[in-house]
This record gives C-alpha cells, structure tokens and sequence, in this order.
C-alpha cells in the first residue's frame, strides 16, 4: 500500500502539496509517511478567512463544545481515525507505533502522553471552571451576563489561536485544546517530526462533531511560522532559549522554553533527604526527561554529594530497551546531530572544575547508546558546587539534572526562572518567601513531583486569559 | 517581427555553430574587437583558427572569471566596431563590494523585442500601461521593461527598488525594515493602480504576492503579469497561478540577468505539475546544466546541475560563465530546438540558506 499522505488542512479544506517532506523512522530510516508543505503565502492567504472560520464555531455554544471535546478525547483514545488523504486509517496501536517510530520515544510513553492528553480533553469542563474562576460559561455564549452580582462581559482577544508546536513531547498539545471549546480556531505548524499528535486530535475533535473549519494545520518553514506568529493576535511558541527570546517581551505570544523545573530542600526537611529521593528520581526522569515540567536541577542546603550519588545510583543504571518494551523509561533521539551536541557539551563543561558526574560509576558505560538504530542519553547527574558553574542550571532532552548545594537563605536569589518549583518544607517563614518569588511560575509545596499537573489550574499562562479579556458593560 | 525558430535540433545547432564562427571572428579581430579578448588571444590562443563551433568554444575556453567584469574599466569591453559609440554601463549583483558591470549599446533591445513576440495581446494589451515594480537603478531590466512596453505600444509605469537594501537588511535580520520597505513599494504600485489605467504588470514573485494581499489585482485591471527572478518552485508557481492570480491573469515567467538577457518560459502543461522551463534566446545566449564537480560535463536530463551561460552577441562575449544558480536540464520543447532549463533554484539551495530579498 502507497505511504500515507498527511495534507495541509486549510479550514476546511484539505490541500495537497508539490512540496512534501518525507517522515522517516528514526531507526532505520524507512519512510513512514509524506507530509505537505506550504510557504507563508498560502498561510496568509488563509489567515484572511479565519473570521469565517470563528464563525463556524461560533454556531456552537461553549456547552456543546465541551461536549465535542469531551467526545473527542474518547475518539483520540481509543478509535481508528483517518490518517491522511489517501485512505489509511490509524488505530491507537499504530498511532503509538508510528510515533514512537519517528520520535524516539517508547510506546509506553506514548501511551502515557495520549492518556494524558485525553484526561485533559475530559476534564475540559473543569479545567475551564479553573481557568475561568468559576464563570458561567454561558456568558462566553451571549457575551455578556452577571457572576456573583456583578455585571461582566468578554470579549475575545483574536480570531484564532497560532500554534508553532514542538517534536519533543505529544503532551504538549494538551496547552491548545481549551481554544476548542473557547470558540478559537487553530493555525498549526506541527513539529517536524511529530505531526501526528495534532492531525489525529483534530481528526477526533472532527469526528466527534466540530467544523472542519475550525482547524488549521500547516507544515511550513521558518517563514510561515514567523507569519503565524505575526499574523494571529494571540499565539504559542516553544522551542530553545534562541527562539524564544525574540518573542519574550511580545504580550500577544506565549512563549514556551525550557522549563528549568527544580526540587528544592528547606533546612528543616534537609535531614529526611533519603525519603525524597524517589519523588526526586522520578520528576528527573518521567517522559524521559523530555518535559519542561521534568525537574532539571535539585537544590539543596547540605549533603549534596550525598543526595547526587542516590540520585545517580537509582537512575544511572536505566538502560535504553526495545520500544515496545512496557518497562522503557529512556526515549531515543530522533536527531542523532541533538544527541551528540548535547553530550559533547556536557563533556565540554564538565572540564571546568567545581562539578563531578555522579552517575559515571552506575551507568557501567559511556552517557550515549546506540541501541537498535537508536540513539539514547543515559541519565545524567552532575554535582555542582555552585550555581556559578554551567551545569547548574541546564536543562537537557534527556534525564539530566544538576544538585546544588546552596544556603537556604541564597536560594531564591539564584534559582532563576523554574516553570515549577517542588519546595520540600514545612518552614511557614520560608513558604511566604517562596510565595513571594516571581521567578516560579507553578509552585508545590512538600514532597510533590513536579510532574503533576492539576486541570483546574493554569499552566504557563492561563488559556483563557489569553483568549478573552473582559471589558466594563452596561446595557439599558 | 515575427521569430523564426530553426526547423529541428540539427538546424538549431547548425545555425549556433555558423554564429559561433562569426561571434569569434568578430570579438578576435583586431578591427572589430575588444581590448580584453584582443589581450586574452595574445596570452592564450587566436580562438579564430581553433574554434570552429560551439563545441570547441566549449572544449578550448576556461570559464569566464566574474571578477574581470568587476575588476577591468568597462572600455576594456568595447568592441571596436563600436568605437566612438557611448555605452549603456549596466549592473548586475553588488550588495556588498563592486558590482559585476556590463556594458551594452542595443543588445537590450534585441532581447526585448523578441521577447515582445512572446507574450499575448489577451494579457499583454497592445497600445496601453504597463507598470513595472522591480529592480531599477542600475540594471539593465529598467531600460529593457520600457523598451518591452514601447514595442507593444505601451508606456511604462516606474517604481523604484533596491533589492541591494533589501538583501542587505534581510542579511542583518532587519525583517521589519525589510517588510517596512516592500509595505512602501507595494503602497506606491497601489496608488498608481488606484488612479492610472495599467493593464500588465512586472515584478518580482514576493512583490507580487504582496501586492495581491493588499489588492484584487484582477480588479484593479492588470490582464498579464509578467515575472522576473529566481527561485521558483513548482509549488509556488501553482500558489502563484492559482491564489495568487486566480487563474484569471496570463502569467509569464522568465529568467534572466543583465548577463544573458531574457530566457522565456514555455507555458504550464498539466503534465508539467507547474514545473517551468525557460529557453535561452540561442544563439545569441546558450545555457547548459553541467556538474558541479566537472563543468565540462553535462549533466543527464531531467537532472539538476549547475548553470552555465555562455552569452554571444557582437555587443559581448562571455564564454562558460557559471551562474549562481542550478537548474534540472530539460529537452529541447517546441518552438525551441535546444535544451532547457527547469525549475531554476540558487546553487546549493538544498544545502545552505540563501538570502533572495524582494525576489
């Protein structure tokens, strides 16, 4: 049977491409599938009729969209659901299959992400009562109404939602699914190597009843997502440090890079660091490393040493497995040219004094494994004696994490922006100063992973103040 | 003037070989020619014994050096049956350093009038405006547009354009001053379109799809657009033709240089998939695709390779000159009886990225 196709989905309208790219697996190279391209022009041409677009799910209230959304989580679970043009179907088998072909990433963890992604579908409802602070949804349908007496009205902040999505980590795509139900179209620029998890969410999101006109999927180049970017009143981005910078200061963009997560130990609790050494492990480790909520520094006021070598002797041994295997905790590289920058680099800064890698003694061979044309990091722990040190606050796509040593009264100073912080104590003292500190974006207090993640509260950034702002109203 | 193209390949090279014979002669003899080649023969070869076709021009000549045009004062150009003849300086490249300069009397306008021949009275109406939102200053393409025009029996709008800034600022990762700069022509190609009656149009692809984001070009009366530049993938000539222009305007592309002058397009068959090739006005211009690695070889058809002009008029010779770009070699297609040139990209596209501007 011919390759799959995947097409631009131009709201509406499914269009086929001159220009394709070839989607191979990233283990032996075999071409999985071909994926239309566009230049920016198309992408502009079509960003003049998002409008109708809006309209189109405007028809719906905010009720029977959640309704659809919570359908379409069932569908992305567990359906088979079109794969392109040309006649293939995709179970959630091969959905797993086929991703982790082209991303390195084990079927368990692919599994792991589409159950995540659906328990954030399904938990629409509450998530927006979250977002929203308890509004009536109704209002977003007739634009006006009263909430606890008082008088409030939105209105939305732009005619779609633009998306540059990135090829680490599928959950990712779980940020943009409120637009849905927010009566926001979306303009997607998949990753390069993931362009599944979108295509099949907005399969679901169709199959389960929702205008085909509400979705916007475009493979395109550094222009068409500049003009993605440009174009739509409100858009995300993720990517490195470099990419991001550039849009930081842009209020219409949501900039989503490294997350520099961290666990941090208070001096009361500093005492008990064997207990935690777990929950440590696993928010160093869970998703292979690959998410920014992966916790990629530990902070600690003593024992640093100490708690770097148990870290290192619990996940240093984790060895890379068979993608199928349901034990798989690593995930492969899909970018051989990534894997060796970033064990180069590691190498390199190692060289400068004041830092020992703990795990060199556990992993009983070097960081990189080539394992069935696979590329893997093994995990990676590095005891630094300072933040002054280049390994202190790194973040990598593998299981990385640097441990500190640093008094508790510096911390907060030198910890830097960390997307969540896990601050283990009880020390009601420190626990206002954490509160205080503007450089956490999600905070956990006591031995928490920085994993979780909780529907009805924001993450980086609250989606429906980004897509609706409110505005005084009085009407005769 | 209508054109007359040779009956079949063998005629073809028959005549290009003739007009090779009388190019040399013209260019090596000391009456005739020019102080360069007149120089170049007596350190080298009299290519007027040992070149006796096109094929020897090919097997004797070393590639043309761009830096000679860059270095030498353009009189070393002049042939001197045009002795006492003021010359046209025109340029070609220069964003940064000296620019290559060829100097010209009437070729432009042989060029361009044959040119005129190929464009229709549907999209190209006789007797009426063009409008031209290119690359002026300089280039040879200012004067050849308006001569274009004036044998249709048209006269010519102007704006001004410097792609040398565009480039430039494009280079610094100045894209808002570039986008501001392309928002100020494109306003200017409005505002005429808006009052004066102008029915064809010449631009660049980028230019056009600017103006057509802010206007219905259709509306606004242009009939034909025809477009000069370089890369243009059979996606985006397909984006072009049918978002762009709606399937409603003529679409001429070509591919030129102040170099070569002016090669036409034959026009999109459906089983072209939108893929364009261009015919080189032989034999006062021949283009070859030759391999990268080894220039004396042609590359097979329907590969790509890199382009080679070799430009023979009585006005400038240039022998094996290699452009900057590549191109897939394409057969010889009706009316032309020489090999083409198709889907014309920068040279190394596929590896590295190059900064085109308004083109």
């Amino acid at each position: 049977m011919s390759l799959p196709h995947i097409p631009i989905l131009r709201l509406g309208r499914s269009y086929e491409s001159l220009d394709k790219v070839t989607i191979a697996n990233c283990r032996n190279g075999e071409a999985v599938a071909q994926v239309s391209t566009v230049n920016a022009g198309i992408l502009r041409k079509d960003l003049q009729k998002v409008p109708a677009a809006r309209a189109a799910l405007k028809k719906f209230t905010t009720a029977q969209l959640l309704e659809i959304t919570s359908k379409a989580a069932d569908l992305f679970l567990t359906a088979t659901l079109p794969l392109g043009d040309k006649g293939h179907m995709q179970s959630p088998e091969d959905f797993a299959k086929t991703l982790s072909s082209t991303s390195g990433l084990p079927h368990v963890m692919v599994r792991r992400n589409m159950t995540r992604i659906h328990a954030a579908m399904s938990n629409m409802k509450s998530m927006l009562n979250g977002l929203t602070r308890g509004l009536d949804l109704t209002i977003l349908d007739r634009g006006f109404g009263e909430q606890s007496g008082t008088k409030v009205s939105f209105y939305s902040t732009t005619q779609a939602l633009g998306l540059v999505m990135p090829s680490n980590s599928p959950a990712v795509n779980s940020l943009w699914l409120p637009a849905i139900a927010l009566k926001t179209p979306v303009i997607l620029k998949p990753g390069r190597e993931e362009p599944w998890t979108p295509y099949r969410l907005m399969q679901a999101f169709i199959a389960a009843g929702c205008p085909t006109e509400a979705f916007g999927f475009y493979p395109t180049d550094h222009e068409g997502a500049a003009e993605i970017l440009r174009s739509c009143d409100r858009a995300l981005i993720f990517g490195d440090k470099t990419t991001t910078a550039q849009y930081a200061n842009n209020p219409g963009i949501n900039v989503h890079g490294p997350g520099y997560s961290k666990v941090l130990i208070g001096e009361d609790e500093i005492e008990r660091w064997p207990e935690f050494i777990d929950l440590i492990a696993e928010s160093i480790s869970a998703n292979g490393g690959r998410s920014c909520l992966c916790a990629s520094a530990v902070v600690v006021p003593k024992y640093a040493a100490e708690i770097a070598d148990a870290i290192a002797k619990k996940i240093g041994p984790y060895t890379p497995t068979a993608p199928d295997d349901e034990k798989a905790v690593l995930s492969g590289f899909a970018n051989a040219k990534m894997a060796d920058y970033i064990d180069g680099a590691i190498d390199a800064d190692l060289k400068t004094a004041g830092a020992t890698e703990a795990t060199t003694k556990y992993r009983n061979g070097p960081r990189k494994a080539v394992v069935d044309g696979s590329i893997y990091l093994r995990p990676t722990i590095v005891h630094c004696e300072s933040f002054a040190h280049p390994l202190a606050n790194r973040e990598f796509l593998f299981p990385y994490a640097s441990v500190v040593q640093c008094s508790q009264a510096e911390m907060l100073s030198k910890i830097g922006y960390s997307l969540v912080t896990t601050a283990i104590t009880k020390d009601e003292a420190w626990i206002a100063q954490l509160l205080e500190c503007r450089d956490i974006d999600r905070l956990n207090i006591g031995p928490i992973s920085t994993m979780k993640i909780s529907w009805d509260q924001p993450h980086e950034g609250n989606m429906f103040e980004f897509l609706y702002k409110r505005r005084s109203f009085e009407r005769a | 003037m209508a054109i007359k193209y040779p009956a079949n390949p063998q005629v073809a090279q028959t005549e290009l070989d003739a007009h090779v014979r009388e190019i040399i002669q013209w260019h090596f003899s000391p009456e005739t020619g020019c102080p360069f080649w007149l120089d170049w023969a007596k350190k080298n070869f009299d290519p007027r014994t040992e070149v006796k076709c096109f094929a020897d021009l090919m097997q004797k000549f070393p590639h043309f050096q761009d830096e000679w045009l860059r270095d030498e004062q353009p009189e070393v150009w002049a042939p001197a049956a045009f002795k006492g003849q003021p010359f046209n300086i025109f340029e070609t490249g220069g964003t940064t350093g000296m620019p290559k300069q060829r100097i010209g009397w009437n070729d432009y306008k042989v060029d361009y009038s044959e040119f005129a021949e190929k464009i229709s009275d549907e999209h190209f109406p006789r007797n009426h405006y063009w409008l031209m939102m290119g690359p002026t200053g300089p280039r040879r393409l200012r004067l050849a547009i308006e001569h274009l025009a004036n044998v249709r029996g048209c006269s010519c709008y102007f704006l001004d354009l410097d792609p040398r800034f565009v480039k430039k600022v494009i280079s610094n990762k100045q894209f808002d001053v570039a986008r501001s700069y392309m928002d100020h022509v494109v306003d200017q190609a409005i505002t005429l379109l808006k009052h004066r009656k102008i029915s064809a149009l010449f631009t660049t692809p980028k230019l056009l799809e600017a103006l057509a984001e802010k206007v219905n070009i259709f509306e606004a009366g242009i009939r034909g657009v025809f477009c000069g530049g370089t890369t243009m993938t059979p996606q985006y000539v397909r984006f072009i033709v049918e978002e762009v222009l709606e399937g409603k305007i003529g679409f001429y592309p070509t591919y030129g240089n102040t170099l070569m002058g002016l090669a036409a397009s034959v026009p999109i068959r459906p089983e072209d998939n939108f893929s364009i090739t261009y015919y080189s006005p032989q034999p006062r211009a021949v283009l070859r695709i030759v391999k990268p690695s080894q220039t004396d070889t042609l590359v097979n058809y329907d590969e790509f390779g890199r382009v080679e002009l070799t430009t023979l008029t009585k006005e400038f010779f240039m022998p094996r000159f290699l452009e900057r770009d590549e191109a897939i070699r394409r057969a010889a297609r009706a009316p032309y009886q020489w090999d083409g040139v198709g889907d014309v990209r920068p040279f190394g596209a596929m590896e590295k990225t190059i900064v085109e501007g308004v083109y």
